[in-house]
């Protein structure tokens, strides 16, 4: 077999393999459903329900929503440079390191000027840990997908020191968890008694601003390009190195204000378990959403809404919760198939 | 002299072989993928899914060895997936990699949970035992170190050399390395493209599965989360270091558990008294950045990794 | 040779589309033994396509093979090897990191056979080099081999699995005019061993030198076949071309003064790739410099250095009378260097970017089509549309991904966007590879208009016959080392082809210093 580019795709052809995608990922997890001895259907349905089904159950969706559009769009903007950030979980950890460094009275501030302040910060942060892989592969050629990974391992153990080191709470009983912001370095709900805050706002700006930039600027314009093709890109006169490392620098940003979101407007302090993967479930968002940063929006939706569902699902149907990665990888490996599938067709020879 | 103390004792060098055992199978594994051209970043999920498979079967009462079998063949179920979609189909081999790891790692952790849904402290099997090698386990030092090991470790030092001899010595590897180099001279040639990469994925993804395998079989009795715990991505590194060659890579993988053998013993030092156990944990890890950073200039990177390949592309 | 000899393949009505693009419209011949035939046709005809067909490197969409009187199953390499069919393919299909003989030996046994016979292979394979004059050595990395070299081992390669039929596409491309002939020779070594031959070629002088019969496709169709003796290369190039077949007219030169000056430029070997050695070029306004050469010997590093791409590791660029000491694409952008990339896929275009995208690549920096880092669509696309319409890009509009595109169109919009700066200096490397003859036509119009406007132009291409029609001045490079300039007409292509080799520059780098 050979595959061979498809010059005008149909509409059905655009449309068909995504949707069988969605389809049989559905299948797949109510099929695993019933090996746990579960009915199928209504797995299902309290998946939905538990995600989208009630006031609470939406708001907890979209809580679980915020970090995920942050780490998403990270990893988005750097895959569209192909610079494989898979660290987005130590960028986080950083960012919710600064936060509690000086939210904890550091920097006794009010409100509006703590808060940017932070904000700022946890950015800077994140980026400074990712300009290590990338200066290490511009300057010395070593893989970033590796050493990425394997920051992620080093930073966690660097905060596990922290917390049960200088950051330990003398309040937390012994616990490995840092003091809490003040209440100036918090982000305010939203709408007062919907248990919401404003990182969620600063996530949708986010990914506007991170649209604007990649359709309308000249730095968007240079990421893409050397995403697609370094080596035209370079005999243009981009400069690929530079461009790589401000797309690491914007992606490490972005992924730390999952953490100072996380902090400052949910958790209020720093615990090992901050994230439950966020930096890694921000590449299913990513993927899912064609790297197109509105999208990411949606992805983020979706997979925190899996998540939150299957949370509630596995308390009333007896199933493992693990039943939402499975479903998740799923998604991202039958999704990218289809994509593929909407630009090229089989043929034989 | 505390430090020369436990790198002149034998249960040091035997501790380092027993760590670096899963790496050298994993780190096979991933050789021999890339190799053909294909980067498995499936690897880490791989491995998991290879504890949890060689555990189970031998948990469910079969023998030690249909438990190694059944971990290599799950994690060939992984790397046909794996293959499918990144040879013929050509996808990005980063993003499929990185699905087929969070898709091993979370099926096995749900299969795990589904079959032992009740227990709280993960239930144990009768693994490996060490197996003296008559005379060669009694030269001194030497001996206890490399020859009272288990049969599994054993298996790792003759797949080294199993490797080596059919990656340089007959057609097939000739054909697998050329496929790496450039796939369009193995199709030139008559050749299948597409079934030697995939093949090779799918054998490497065994080896992985096996490495993981080691973990619950020989080096612990037992599964739990977690466990894993990084190793796979610490193989591409070694693949790295060890310039895609069985051999150099076998002698990273040692090098490297040595290095791990000795901070689990430091820490247990009075050396130790002020510095925070995390430090040492982090030890691994940094040291296979440095080793990325050391070999990225001199490496012989095969030249087709990455690249894939569609028969008569215009 | 033998008219009476038996038949040993046959093609039968082939036909292969892609897409819309009919490549093989219903192609019959037929080979004898001992025959040479050459498929004579321009880029684009269907030659390739045909022979990949008969090779099994893509099935065809109907029609049939049979060699030997026995059906060819379609679409399996490894049944043609095994029938008896060897092809050398224009590009070799050779793995650098590995020996001589692992890529010879690779696939000729079965692959779980647990054993390699390096030593008898080897003696095979020396022996075989022997018959065929085909001096070669077997442990060698292929990396480290010459371009005629590496054509050597894939002659080798099919020779080692014994083909009783050999496919040559455009072998002598790479090949200076004498390795040509030592090509010739060992082709005439094979047919004496009872080869039989197809040659793919577009060069009239090599398929009347070496041919018995000519197959000749245009577009896709099959217009002639005749016995070469009976023709001529008029009569053949007429068949070749149809109505197009109207070179450009050219008229002399008025040279200006020296606008882009190299003095003794050198840069550092790259592996096997030759760097410059100290050599000193002047562009000069409303000239055009062709540089003749087997590719790899020093064109890419010097066509990196006039495109900005590197600063020369020693000696000086200076650009109307400065000496420059910044230097990159953009700045050699600004100083009005246009540059048509030798690879328009790879390096000159991002295939999945629009053709606005792709337009304004080079200059998207700063005014017009930027300002303050935010781009300004609307100007970028309106510069696309003007070029679209200027230079005649058959496309459905500026926002069509540009590997929609067919390769001379492709051209055009790299022309186009290079050509509406109104540039002083032109580089164009290798601009007309792979087109068909429309567009080459197309692009040398636009190339001389250029120069008849005073642009300097330096144009580099590996087809010597292209050079010699356009060059005002001819350069040739070898081994990293430039050529004293000749004028035009001045040196036939023989003489020339001297020079390709790397003979004659003991006494070129004399009468220079």
């Amino acid at each position: 077999m050979r595959l061979e580019p498809i010059e005008n795709p149909t509409l059905a052809r655009k449309l068909v393999p995504p949707a069988l995608a969605i389809i049989a990922t559905v299948v797949i997890t109510a099929l695993l459903a019933m090996i746990a001895g579960a009915n199928p259907f209504s797995v299902l349905g309290l998946i939905v329900k538990g995600a989208f089904g009630s006031k609470f159950a939406l708001l907890e969706t979209l809580n679980r929503a915020t970090p995920l559009i942050f780490t998403g769009l990270a990893v988005a903007v750097a895959f569209r440079a192909k610079f494989w950030n898979i660290g987005a979980e130590a960028q986080l950890y950083a960012g919710a390191l600064i936060t509690v460094l000086l939210g904890t009275g550091a920097l006794a501030w009010p409100s509006f000027a703590i808060l940017p302040t932070l904000a700022i910060l946890s950015i800077l942060a994140g980026a400074i840990l990712l300009l290590i892989p990338a200066l290490l592969k511009t300057r010395f050629g070593v893989d970033e997908v590796v050493t990425t990974l394997l920051f992620n391992f080093i930073f966690l153990l660097f905060i596990s020191m922290l917390l049960e080191g200088p950051l330990k709470d003398p309040m937390g009983m012994g616990w490995p968890k840092s003091a809490r912001v003040l209440p100036e370095a918090r982000l305010p709900r939203i709408i007062d008694g919907l248990r919401l805050h404003w990182g969620f706002a600063l996530a949708i700006m986010s990914a506007i601003i991170v649209w604007v930039i990649q359709a309308r600027t000249t730095l968007g314009y240079e990421m893409r390009a050397v995403g697609l093709n370094r080596q035209a890109a370079a005999f243009a006169g981009i400069p690929v190195n530079l461009v790589l490392i401000k797309t690491a620098l914007l992606s490490g940003g972005l992924a730390a204000l999952a953490g100072f979101s996380e902090v400052a407007g949910l958790k209020g302090s720093l615990t090992l378990d901050l994230s439950p993967g966020f930096g890694y479930t921000g590449i299913i968002v990513a993927m899912l959403a064609l790297l197109n940063p509105l999208a990411v929006i949606m992805a983020a939706l979706f997979v925190a809404g899996i998540f939150v569902g299957a949370d509630s699902m596995s308390r009333a149907a007896d199933v493992p919760t693990y039943l939402a990665d499975i479903m998740l990888a799923t998604a991202l490996l039958l999704m990218v198939l289809a994509i593929m599938l909407t630009r090229f067709r089989i043929v034989r020879g | 002299m505390e430090i020369i103390d436990i790198l002149l004792s034998a249960s040091f060098w035997a501790a380092a072989i027993r760590i670096a055992s899963p790496l050298i199978f994993a780190t096979l594994g991933e050789l021999i993928c890339e190799r053909a051209g294909v980067l498995n970043l499936g690897i880490e999920g791989i491995m998991v899914a290879g504890a949890f498979a060689g555990w189970m079967a031998v948990y469910s009462g079969t023998g030690l060895w249909i438990g190694v079998g059944t971990a290599m063949l799950v994690g060939m179920l992984f790397g046909l997936l794996h293959s499918t979609l990144t040879v013929p189909f050509g996808l990005s081999q980063h993003v499929v990699g990185l699905g087929v790891t969070l898709l091993a790692t979370s099926a096995t952790y749900y299969a795990y949970r589904l079959a032992l849904p009740e227990v709280t402290s993960p239930p144990k099997i009768q693994a490996f035992q060490p197996w003296d090698i008559p005379l060669l386990s009694d030269i001194p030092l030497l001996g206890p170190a490399l020859f009272s090991q288990t049969p599994f470790t054993y298996l790792a030092f003759i797949l080294v050399l199993v490797v080596s001899l059919v990656l340089y010595r007959t057609p097939l590897g000739l054909a697998v390395r050329a496929a790496g180099e450039n796939p369009a001279a193995v199709a030139a040639q008559g050749l299948s493209v597409t079934a030697i990469r995939m093949g090779a994925v799918i054998i490497g993804s065994g080896f992985m599965a096996m490495g993981g395998a080691f973990l619950t079989m020989s080096a612990f009795d037992s599964f739990f989360f977690e466990m894993v715990n990084g190793r796979g991505w610490i193989c591409i590194a070694l693949v790295v270091f060890g310039s895609w060659k069985p051999g150099k890579a076998l002698l990273g993988a040692v090098l490297f558990a040595a290095f791990d053998a000795l901070q689990i013993r430091v820490q247990q030092t009075s050396l130790a008294a002020d510095i925070p156990y995390q430090i040492f944990l982090m030890m691994p890890y940094i040291l296979s950045i440095l080793a990325l950073v050391l070999m990225s200039r001199r490496a012989q990177v095969p030249a087709a990794l990455m690249v894939p390949f569609n028969k008569g592309e215009r | 040779m033998d008219h009476d000899a038996p038949t040993v393949l046959c093609l039968d009505a082939i036909t292969k589309r892609f897409g819309k693009l009919v490549a093989n419209d219903a192609i019959s011949f037929s080979l004898r033994k001992g025959e040479v035939v050459a498929l004579l046709g321009e880029n684009g005809a269907g030659k390739t396509t045909l022979m990949n067909i008969l090779f099994g490197q893509y099935t065809a969409d109907s029609g049939s093979v049979e060699v030997f009187g026995n059906p060819l199953p379609p679409g399996n390499s490894r049944a043609a090897l095994d029938a008896g069919v060897g092809m050398v393919h224009q590009h070799f299909t050779l793995a650098d990191n590995m020996s001589v003989l692992e890529n010879i030996i690779l696939g000729t046994r079965s692959l779980f056979v647990p054993r390699l016979d390096i030593n008898a292979a080897r003696d095979r394979i020396k022996e075989l080099s022997e018959t065929f004059q085909l001096a070669i050595s077997p442990d060698e990395k292929v990396g480290n081999l010459t371009v005629g070299e590496r054509q050597r081992v894939e002659i080798l390669k099919a020779l080692y699995r014994d083909v009783r039929i050999l496919i040559l596409d455009e072998p002598t491309a790479v090949l200076t005019p004498q390795e040509t002939n030592d090509l010739f020779a060992t082709l005439k070594q094979a047919i004496a061993n009872g080869l039989s031959i197809i040659f793919i070629s577009h060069k009239l002088h090599e398929v009347m030198a070496i041919s018995d019969r000519v197959v000749v496709l245009r577009h896709g169709k099959l217009v002639g076949s005749v016995n070469t003796t009976d023709t001529n290369k008029q009569a053949l190039a007429a068949m070749m071309m149809g109505a197009n077949a109207t070179p450009p007219n050219i008229a002399p030169a008025t040279t200006g003064a020296p606008l882009l000056v190299l003095e003794n430029v050198s840069t550092p070997n790259i592996g096997t790739a030759p760097g410059l050695k100290s050599i000193s070029l002047a562009l000069k306004a409303g000239q055009i410099i062709g540089l003749a050469g087997v590719s790899g010997n020093g064109q890419a590093p010097l066509a990196d250095i006039v495109g900005g791409v590197h600063f020369p590791h020693t000696g000086t660029i200076s650009l109307n009378g400065k000496t420059i000491q910044k230097w990159t694409p953009r700045e050699a952008v600004k100083n009005g260097i246009a540059r048509i990339p030798e690879d328009r896929h790879k390096t000159g275009t991002v295939s999945d970017f629009d053709l606005t995208e792709n337009a304004i690549l080079e200059r998207y920096v700063g005014a017009p089509f930027s300002k303050g880092g935010w781009l300004n669509w609307r100007k970028s696309r309106l510069f696309a549309k003007d070029i679209i319409a200027k230079y005649d890009v058959r496309c459905p509009g500026p926002d069509t991904p540009i590997r929609l595109l067919s390769g001379g169109n492709m051209q055009k919009l790299i022309l186009g966007r290079v050509l509406e700066a109104d540039p002083k200096i032109v580089l164009a490397n290798q601009p007309v590879r792979g087109l068909d003859i429309g567009a080459v036509n197309y692009v040398h119009s636009q190339l001389l208009a250029a120069r008849d406007r005073g642009a300097a132009i330096l144009l580099i291409s590996e087809d010597l016959d292209e050079i010699i029609a356009l060059s005002d001045i001819i350069h040739v490079i070898a081994d990293g080392q430039l050529s004293p300039a000749f004028l035009r007409n001045q040196m036939s292509p023989a003489e020339l082809g001297i020079w390709m080799s790397g003979q004659g520059f003991d006494t070129g780098v004399a009468h220079a210093s």
